[in-house]
Parts: C-alpha cells; sequence; structure tokens
C-alpha cells in the first residue's frame, strides 16, 4: 500500500518536467514574434536588440528553457511581453476565476451525472433510461460555446435574467459568494457543465448497467441484502472509473473553456490565454499552461491515489 | 404472535423442500423461453438432492426458483414452491430478504466472481451475519473467523482481510460456504460449485460439504452436470431434460439400473479406464431450443427408442420401483 503511494507520488516529478519542456517548446515553434507586441514594427534594430536582451530572447532556446526552469521553480515566470505585469499575478489572479467557474460547473455536471446515469444503469432500456441517453448524448454533441450564446440570448437578451458577460460588478478580485457576483457566474457555469454532465452520464450509466450483471450481485441478493445495501456495493464498484472520469472532465474544465470564458468574456485563464496568442505574449501563454498542466497532473495523481484506496486490485499492477 | 408462531411452526416430518407444478417462462419482447415446464420436487430434512443436466436443461433456473433469485420483470413463474413451510413465490420482499441468506442459502459456479471484488471477504461474510441476526460488525467477523475455521481455510485471520482475488479458487470456495453457512441455513443451494475448480480441489470441497451437511443437519440441492460428482455427493438424484425431471431415484438406482434413455445416454457417454483407446460414445443431437419446444417428449428428436407416441404427447411419470421413476412412453424398451 505504502510503496504504492510513494511511487506514484514520485512519478509526479519526471512528468511535470517534461510537461515544462514541451509547454516552452511548443509555444516557440507557433509562428509569429514575440517582439511584434513589444516594440514597434519600425523601431530601430539597436532598440530591437536591447529589448530582445532584456527579455532573454537572444539567448539559445535549450539556455532560455533552463533559466525558465529555474526561475519557475522559484515562483518567478517573467514578465509579460504585452503590459510587463509579472506572469505568475496574472496566471493566478485569473487561475482563481476559472477555479471558481470550473468546480461550480463540475458540482452541476457530476451530480447530474452520477443522478441520471445511475437511474438510466439501473432501469436499462426503460423510457428512462432512453430519455436520459438522449440528454447525454445531446450535452456531449451541442457545441458549447453556441450553447451559451444561446443561454445569453434567452436569458440577457430576450429576458434580461441574467447579466451576459463579465464576473461581476467590480474587479473580479473582490469576488464574494453574493446575489450580485453569483448571478454572472451562473450562465458559463451551466454552460460549461453540460459536457461533464453528458460524459459522467454515460460511464455511470455502462459501469452500473455492467456491475449490475455481475454474479456478485445476485450473490448479494441471495446473502437476503437489502436493494438500498445491494446499491451501496454498486457505487463502491462505479466509483473508481467515475472518479478517473471526473477527474479528466474537471482538467479538461480548467484548461480548455477558452472558447466559453471569451464568449462570457470571464476572466479566467481561458480567456488569458486566449489574448496572449492575439499579442503573441509568450511568457504568459507559457505560464498560463504550465501551471494548467502541472493542475492536471496534481489531478490526476488525486484520482489515482483514490482509486487506489477504493479499488484493492489497482496497487496490484 | 403466539398464534402465527403456532401457524408457520414446520413440523418435523414435512419435507422441507416442496416443488410443485413449476413453470418458469423468460419473456422479452421477441420472445418466449420455456426454461421449466413442470417440475415437481421433494427433498427431506437432511437429504442431499441432485439435479443432473447439461446446460439449458433448467437446472440452475430451476434451483434459483426455490430462492426467487430471477429478474422479476421479464420471469413468469407458475406453480407451486414451499420451502421449509413458506410459500416462497407468495412471499412479500420484506420476508423474502429474511429468508434468503437465513433459511436457505446458495453458493455458485464461479467463487471468484460471486464476493463483491472491492470488499474483503471477512466484511462480506460479517455484513450477512449483521443483516440476519443484529450483531455488530465485530461480533459478525468474530463469526466469519469460527466460520473460516469450520471450513478449514489456513490461517483464517489474516485471510479474513483478504480481498477476492487474493484467493485461490478453492480457497474461495471456502470461503463462499462459510459465507453461506454464516446464518445457519436449513437449506443449502449448490450451483455447480466444483465445476470451475481442479479435479484435487473438487473432491475436498465435495468431502467438505458433505461433512458439514452431516454435522449442521441441513438439507442439500446440488445442481450438476457431472455424474461423477452426482455419484460423490447425493442421497438422491433427479435428471433434468428440456425443463422437465425425466427420472429421479436413489442413486444407486439411478446409477446402476437407469430407465430413461437419456439417462441411459449419459452413462453411456462417461469415460473410464477400460473404454482406453475407443470412441466415446455421444448422444446423437444437441439441446431442444428452449423458445420452440416439441409438443411431445423433448428428448425424442434425439431418442433412439422414439416412436409417433413419443412426438406426440409428454409422457407421464411411470413408477419403477419406490421413489424411482421414469417419464417416458417406452420405458418396456429400457428394461435391464
Amino acid at each position: 500500500m505504502g510503496t504504492y503511494f510513494f511511487k506514484r507520488i514520485l512519478y509526479v516529478i519526471p512528468i511535470t518536467l517534461a510537461v515544462s519542456f514541451f509547454c516552452f517548446m511548443l509555444v516557440h515553434l507557433s509562428p509569429g514574434d514575440p517582439m511584434d507586441a513589444v516594440v514597434s514594427a519600425d523601431a530601430p534594430r539597436e532598440v530591437v536588440a536591447m529589448v530582445q536582451a532584456a527579455y532573454g530572447f537572444d539567448r539559445p532556446l535549450p539556455e532560455q528553457y533552463g533559466r525558465w526552469v529555474v526561475r519557475a521553480v522559484q515562483g518567478d515566470l517573467g514578465l509579460s511581453t504585452a503590459n510587463g505585469r509579472a506572469v505568475t499575478t496574472e496566471v493566478f489572479g485569473a487561475l482563481v476565476n476559472t477555479l471558481r467557474l470550473a468546480l461550480v460547473a463540475s458540482l452541476i455536471g457530476f451530480t447530474l451525472g452520477c443522478l441520471f446515469g445511475t437511474l438510466a444503469g439501473y432501469w436499462q432500456g426503460s423510457l428512462l433510461d432512453r430519455f436520459v441517453t438522449g440528454i447525454a448524448v445531446g450535452g456531449v454533441s451541442i457545441p458549447h460555446y453556441w450553447l451559451g450564446m444561446m443561454l445569453v440570448i434567452v436569458f440577457s437578451v430576450e429576458l434580461s435574467w441574467l447579466p451576459s458577460s463579465g464576473a461581476g460588478p467590480g474587479s473580479s478580485s473582490d469576488w464574494v459568494w453574493e446575489w450580485r457576483y453569483i448571478r454572472h457566474l451562473i450562465l458559463p457555469a451551466i454552460t460549461l457543465s453540460v459536457i461533464p454532465m453528458g460524459v459522467v452520464t454515460r460511464t455511470v450509466r455502462a459501469m452500473v448497467a455492467e456491475i449490475l450483471n455481475h454474479d456478485f450481485v445476485e450473490a448479494l441478493r441471495a446473502k437476503g441484502l437489502a436493494e438500498v445495501r445491494v446499491f451501496l456495493h454498486v457505487v463502491k464498484n462505479v466509483a473508481p472509473t467515475a472518479l478517473a472520469v471526473m477527474g479528466l472532465q474537471l482538467g479538461y474544465l480548467l484548461g480548455g473553456s477558452i472558447l466559453v470564458e471569451t464568449v462570457f468574456s470571464w476572466p479566467g485563464t481561458g480567456l488569458l490565454l486566449n489574448n496572449a496568442i492575439f499579442q503573441r505574449d509568450l511568457p504568459i501563454l507559457q505560464g498560463t499552461i504550465l501551471v494548467l498542466a502541472i493542475f492536471f497532473v496534481l489531478l490526476n495523481l488525486m484520482v489515482d491515489l483514490a482509486q487506489a484506496r477504493l479499488d484493492p486490485r489497482i496497487q496490484r499492477n | 404472535m403466539n398464534q402465527t408462531a403456532e401457524i408457520v411452526a414446520p413440523q418435523q416430518d414435512q419435507p422441507l423442500v416442496q416443488v410443485s407444478g413449476l413453470e418458469v417462462r423468460f419473456k422479452s419482447p421477441d420472445r418466449t423461453v420455456h426454461a421449466v415446464n413442470g417440475v415437481d420436487l421433494t427433498l427431506k430434512r437432511g437429504e442431499i438432492l441432485t439435479i443432473l443436466g447439461e446446460s439449458g436443461s433448467g437446472k440452475s433456473v430451476t434451483l434459483r426458483t426455490l430462492m426467487r433469485l430471477l429478474p422479476e420483470r421479464r420471469t413468469q413463474l407458475k406453480g407451486q414452491v414451499s420451502v421449509d413451510g413458506r410459500d416462497v413465490l407468495a412471499m412479500p420482499q420484506r420476508e423474502l430478504r429474511r429468508f434468503r441468506g437465513r433459511t436457505a442459502a446458495m453458493i455458485f459456479q464461479e467463487p471468484m466472481l460471486a464476493f463483491d471484488p472491492v470488499f474483503t471477504i471477512g466484511q462480506q461474510i460479517a455484513e450477512t451475519v449483521c443483516r440476519h441476526e443484529g450483531v455488530s460488525h465485530k461480533e459478525g467477523l468474530a463469526r466469519a473467523l469460527e466460520l473460516f475455521e469450520l471450513v478449514r481455510i489456513p490461517s483464517a485471520r489474516r485471510r479474513l482481510a483478504n480481498y477476492p482475488h487474493e484467493l485461490s479458487g478453492g480457497m474461495s470456495q471456502r470461503a463462499m460456504i462459510a459465507l453461506a453457512l454464516s446464518c445457519r441455513p436449513r437449506l443449502l443451494l449448490a450451483d455447480e460449485p466444483t465445476t470451475a475448480l481442479d479435479a484435487t480441489v473438487q473432491i475436498q470441497i465435495l468431502l467438505l460439504l458433505r461433512e458439514l451437511q452431516r454435522e449442521l443437519d441441513m438439507s442439500v440441492i446440488f445442481v450438476t452436470h457431472d455424474m461423477g460428482v452426482a455419484n460423490e455427493i447425493s442421497d438422491r438424484i433427479a435428471v433434468m431434460y428440456g425443463g422437465r425431471i425425466v427420472e429421479t431415484g436413489k442413486v444407486g438406482e439411478i446409477i446402476a439400473q437407469p430407465r430413461h434413455p437419456y439417462t441411459l445416454g449419459l452413462m453411456n457417454s462417461r469415460a473410464s479406464g477400460e473404454l482406453k483407446g475407443q470412441r466415446l460414445e455421444a448422444i446423437p443431437g444437441s439441446p431442444p431450443d428452449l423458445a420452440t419446444l416439441p409438443s411431445g417428449c423433448a428428448f425424442a428428436p434425439r431418442c433412439p427408442y422414439a416412436i409417433d407416441t413419443c412426438h406426440d404427447s409428454v409422457p407421464i411419470a411411470h413408477t419403477i420401483e419406490g421413489q424411482h421413476w421414469a417419464a417416458c412412453h417406452r420405458l418396456e424398451q429400457t428394461q435391464p
């Protein structure tokens, strides 16, 4: 037990290093010169060279990567080329907003997904099952930015019930859990929850239906257990797979909400990345991707550890 | 309270299990499977009965009906099933759950698959004890330990903390037996409990079951397709084919003087040492499709003695001697 956990935690180090290497290099592969954003096109060559040297863009790539990693470990991700602010401050400010949105969206998505999936799995083939499966397929198939725009048209434009953009009346760093802020969260959270809801529904439905067909369920009934108790056994068997899927989905929500955050102008990492791409702001891009990737790695670590606690067979492999 | 106790109190000389006219159909939108077609069965207290038959003969379905384990939505049950004086088919859910595991318990063909993989064996036995006797989990575990010693599992305490995948096949079948015996059932139902095991382990499990049955004075219904196993363990054998019992009698009678052509076929297709080098005799044809059963005797299409009557009408049981009877139109052909 202990060694599995220890080993699994140690794996995080090489994975993170590899991830950091790819975020750094991929950004450099993309077309466009980061200098375009800093100096005007007609600036004299000496000025360009000076600015290049100040940001360290004149050094060979391996050296740039080395310096970046060493500073990143110390919590410094460099300065934005677009506005000169510290990347760390920008990224973490945006990350808090994204986390808030992602957590609320996944709470909605996972709750509905588990509920629908369990119901459909238990009553496989029934009308309820077909209805739920329909919702799940819809959830996975509808493009979420389109759904976001539709929600804005209905609830903001036509009905004027909820705001269409932003994260609150003041600056996003003043967030409090009050209605005047929460109302800004509702539409983007619903939009984002639809995909994880669909994916979790389908996974849980398939798992519940499969587990119910196992011999041991009949054996549990033959012991005289009440149906509630049998259900608990089913849940514990479904949980490892469901958790893995939910962990992945939460990871996607953290990094993959670029379109939705842009539709709703939600000041999170998605919007930050979107702006950084258009401004060729390499330090922001690299920093944001790195932080999100590390989040993803840690999330997977937590899922793996939780899975191993729930299913004793996992530690054997 | 007292009155009800008197009414349900079973008499000792009354048989423990009485099944009459049992019919089981599985309904699905496109077809109906006639799995059991009129089974009559009695089991005395302390008796071991083996239901012998090939796959699809309805033996496992009959066994499951005794605990009403078949999926209720798709199953149609007809007939009478009484166990320990109680009408199983009419029991309300609550009573049924008290009955399962306590009055009747079951052991399964694949012991490795019959345990929930994410709980320890000990937890799963204790769970049953807690459920039926209202004791604490700790007391349940203590009972599990006693049971493990009863079924002779070495280093019992350590094994209780094991997960199902950590036990061997023979070991998990012993654990399954311990689980089934945890609330001292009167009736033990065994669904091919040795089929998935190695031959050497098989005989150990059979001997253990036989011994425990005597020690705890249980009645056992044992389902198998293995003639050798049936011979080893039972007092009485019932041979099933096409959802009906075609012949039944004491072990000696069935083994020494089989009268139904199907039982004869089974006996002739056994392998033994003297037959080395010869081809095994097989029953020609294949078992009937239970969705479209023939109107007469289900075995007629494969039977060497079949005449027109066999294809037209279902034979009734003819007593041969004492409790030995067979359902066949052509018994005179199989006289020894």
